[in-house]
């Protein structure tokens, strides 16, 4: 029978490591897929990953229990993931010339007509992560955040551990630098 | 061109295939594994760090003090009169000479 997670804590706590075994097999998918949102390189991934249980354990004594672990692991996995951000910023220089060609026919389509470019095409999917890539890593959080995963900003406010109207202020400079960086990609391809 | 393209659209349709393609949640073969062997690896080595870090910082005080020594014995006069070992010696044996003088008729 599994243990219950606040028992599993208490014996780490106690000094029996073995107990947060289980903790890491329950959690480690959601923290590895929190990471691939922000890291290509699966060795990045998981040295990101190892990052954010090691921190977990040192201090899993700041752990209350009034919210679930999930949501303290998930917060720390955040924070983890925005300073690898912070951490490797320099390819965010590049220009757009390396696009490939499913890539730009994608955006042709998109021009033509943009009903009939679809989204679930691996093009748009290779596009919008060389647009996350360009953007500092405070805007692709919250474009992360708030745009793709559809959190709300007091969400967000938690996970990073940002005030409501920092999210708020850094949510429209977010989508101000998103549109900045596609009219450079399109301006880049069709001017 | 840029005024055909519709950048909110593009935008917009961007952000809906990051959401149609979430990322994987595979995690390799034995990975809370590897995470204990971490945890166990980093506590021993936290153990020997703690007395590599004590015994240095002994050895600097020992030879922070052995330096004032040297330096004391170095930089005080050769001859001050009554010789350190001779007081020394003295203070330690007084109660034993107190004694003996007493004893005398």
């Amino acid at each position: 029978m599994e243990r219950p997670e606040s028992e599993l804590i208490t014996a780490v706590l106690k000094g029996d490591t073995a107990s947060f075994e289980p903790l890491v097999a329950k959690y480690s998918p959601r923290v590895f897929a929190t990471a691939r949102r922000y890291a290509r390189r699966e060795s990045e991934i998981e040295d990101i990953v190892q990052e954010v249980w090691l921190k977990a354990f040192d201090k899993l004594k700041t752990f209350r229990g009034e919210a679930p672990f999930e949501h303290w692991l998930m917060r720390m996995a955040v924070r983890t993931c925005y300073d690898f951000l912070r951490g490797h910023q320099r390819n965010r220089e590049s220009s757009f010339s390396e696009i490939s060609d499913p890539e730009e026919d994608w955006l042709e389509r998109f021009v033509a007509d943009p009903g009939n470019a679809a989204e679930d095409a691996d093009a748009a999917k290779l596009l919008i992560g060389r647009v996350l890539e360009k953007l500092s890593p405070s805007a692709r959080l919250v474009i992360q955040l708030l745009e793709i995963e559809d959190r709300s900003v007091k969400e967000i406010a938690k996970l990073t551990g940002w005030s409501v109207p920092l999210v708020k202020v850094r949510a429209f400079r977010a989508r101000s630098e998103m549109r900045k960086i596609l009219a450079r990609m399109t301006s880049d391809k069709y001017l | 061109m840029e005024r055909f393209m519709n950048l909110s659209e593009l935008q917009k349709k961007l952000i809906a295939a990051a959401r149609l393609n979430p990322p994987s949640d595979q995690v390799p073969y034995a990975f809370e594994k590897r995470i204990l062997a971490l945890i166990a690896a980093r506590a021993t080595t936290d153990r020997w760090a703690f007395w590599t870090r004590g015994l240095w910082r002994a050895a600097v005080a020992c030879v922070a003090v052995a330096v004032v020594s040297g330096a004391v014995s170095l930089l005080a006069p050769a001859d001050n009169g009554d010789d350190l070992s001779q007081d020394f010696e003295n203070t330690l044996l007084a109660s034993v000479d107190q004694a003996d003088n007493s004893s005398m008729p």
